[in-house]
């Protein structure tokens, strides 16, 4: 028997169907996660006593926003990755990651727009963690403009990975920008050293709301780097049976 | 160090061969800061707030314009090819042509930022102030700026790119620059700003260096 190796998914073509056969059940999930995410967070989760019935939207704007960070950290890894080791996955898998974030950080602020207009009487403030994520949707951008501008795949690939890699310095700030500065925009409502300061059923359909989304962008990213998968491996043998098979 | 003083006189030299260039840069920035005041009206107290934002609002487009033309010459005739090929470490050459880059428009630019200064009304601590952080903060705009321009190296509509790449990592630089003007106003102190800026240098000065090495190599691979 052959000896397992968990190395093996790095080849393109052995990726691209364990990617299939997981796309379908991360999907599921997160369906499943955002059912009851949404019934936890609209019918269970009580009204806010200061903040009435508008605090609703951080079920998927602090979601969204933790996502678009996390985000750009792996894709500025995978990034790395590709440039450090040469590994051809990491830096599809980059690209892939791309989209999915830059629509997650446009989430965290559309939502956040939403919001601050009842809360604070204004769509848009100049404050600190506002415009830190704004720049961070800008990096996004910045990065995909970049891939899209290089032809050559390769040289695509390295110059997106500088640029995330040089971006990266900007994740602490955003996340640290609540303390940093004294702001407008609230400070972390959930902590890892203190007992959460909001109502248990607030907090576990925020969470079950952050599982739904991490499901999501799993799904995506797996159909995403399997379309690029296919591209760029078009000339391969295997491509073309994958082909001719469907052909049938 | 002597390789980087090397690149730095070359590209002043060269620099100096074709003024119009520099004077391109140079005078762009008296326009656009100029243009301001008759955008929103010369209303003195509106202008003194707005006075500092202005300034570098207007030093970092300038700074913009002049970057694609950092490697661009040396990479149409060859000379980057042979400086990636030459023994010495890349990353010091890289260092001496930013280098080379902010002499040739930051230095000008912070010079002439009190002249402007005064048009918009600002106290002599202030302009102090102002001069201090383009010092500390002008040399930064170019040495991030080399990591964009080696990324977009030749490619079409490299310009544009270049802004989207490089405007959203001059943003610290910006904030604190502007602040430490408006702390002084304030009657603060400008230090902290002074302090973040400095290690915005420092930090600057010790990575951007690598990463337009890095960008390089792969542009000319």
């Amino acid at each position: 028997m052959k000896e397992f190796s968990l190395f093996r998914f790095a080849a393109p073509k052995v990726f691209y169907g364990l990617a299939g056969k997981m796309i379908p059940w991360f999907s599921l999930l997160a369906v499943g996660f955002a059912i009851a995410g949404l019934y936890v967070g609209f019918f269970v989760a009580p009204t806010d006593a200061q903040q009435g019935e508008a605090y609703r939207i951080i079920f998927i704007h602090v979601p969204a926003a933790w996502m678009s960070m996390f985000i750009y950290l792996l894709m500025a890894a995978y990034a790395g990755f590709g440039l450090v080791l040469n590994t051809r996955l990491s830096d599809m898998m980059a690209r892939a990651l791309a989209p999915t974030g830059a629509l997650f950080t446009f989430i965290a602020l559309w939502t956040g727009a939403l919001w601050g207009k009842p809360m604070w009487g204004a769509y848009w403030v100049w404050d600190a963690r506002l415009t830190s994520e704004l720049i961070l949707l800008f990096l996004y951008l910045g990065f995909m403009a970049l891939q899209a501008a290089i032809d050559d795949t390769r040289r695509a690939d390295k110059a997106g990975a500088v640029l995330a890699l040089v971006g990266a310095v900007n994740v602490p700030i955003i996340y640290f920008s609540v303390k940093w500065w004294n702001t407008l925009h609230q400070g972390a409502s959930v902590s890892m050293t203190k007992s959460p300061s909001m109502a248990a059923t607030m907090l576990t359909g925020m969470l079950l709301m952050a599982l739904a989304c991490w499901m999501y962008s799993i799904a995506v990213s797996l159909a995403r780097v399997r379309c690029e998968i296919l591209e760029r491996e078009r000339k391969t043998t295997w491509v073309a049976e994958l082909i001719e098979g469907m052909k049938k | 160090m002597g390789d980087v003083f090397c690149i730095i006189r070359r590209d002043i030299q060269l620099a100096l061969r074709r003024r119009a260039d520099v004077l391109t840069v140079f005078f762009f920035f008296i326009v656009a800061a100029s243009l301001f005041p008759l955008g929103v009206g010369p209303e003195t107290k509106l202008l003194r707030a707005m006075g500092p934002g202005v300034i570098w609002v207007s030093a970092l487009l300038a700074a913009l314009l002049s970057l694609s033309r950092m490697f661009a010459a040396d990479y149409a005739d060859g000379t980057l090819e042979q400086m990636v090929l030459s023994p010495r470490p890349l990353a010091l050459l890289t260092l001496g042509k930013a280098l080379a880059h902010w002499i040739v428009t930051g230095l000008p630019l912070t010079l002439i930022a009190p002249v402007i200064g005064v048009q918009y009304g600002l106290s002599g601590e202030s302009l102090t102030v102002l001069v201090i952080a383009l010092l500390l903060g002008t040399p930064v705009l170019s040495l991030i700026g080399g990591i964009g321009a080696a990324l977009t190296l030749g490619l079409r509509g490299g310009g544009a790119l270049l802004a989207l790449l490089v405007l959203p990592l001059y943003i610290p630089v910006l904030v604190f620059g502007a602040g430490a003007v408006e702390a002084v106003s304030g009657g603060l102190s400008a230090e902290a700003h002074f302090s973040i800026l400095g290690a915005l240098l420092l930090l600057s000065l010790l990575l951007a260096p690598l990463a337009t090495a890095a960008a390089l190599r792969i542009a000319l691979e």
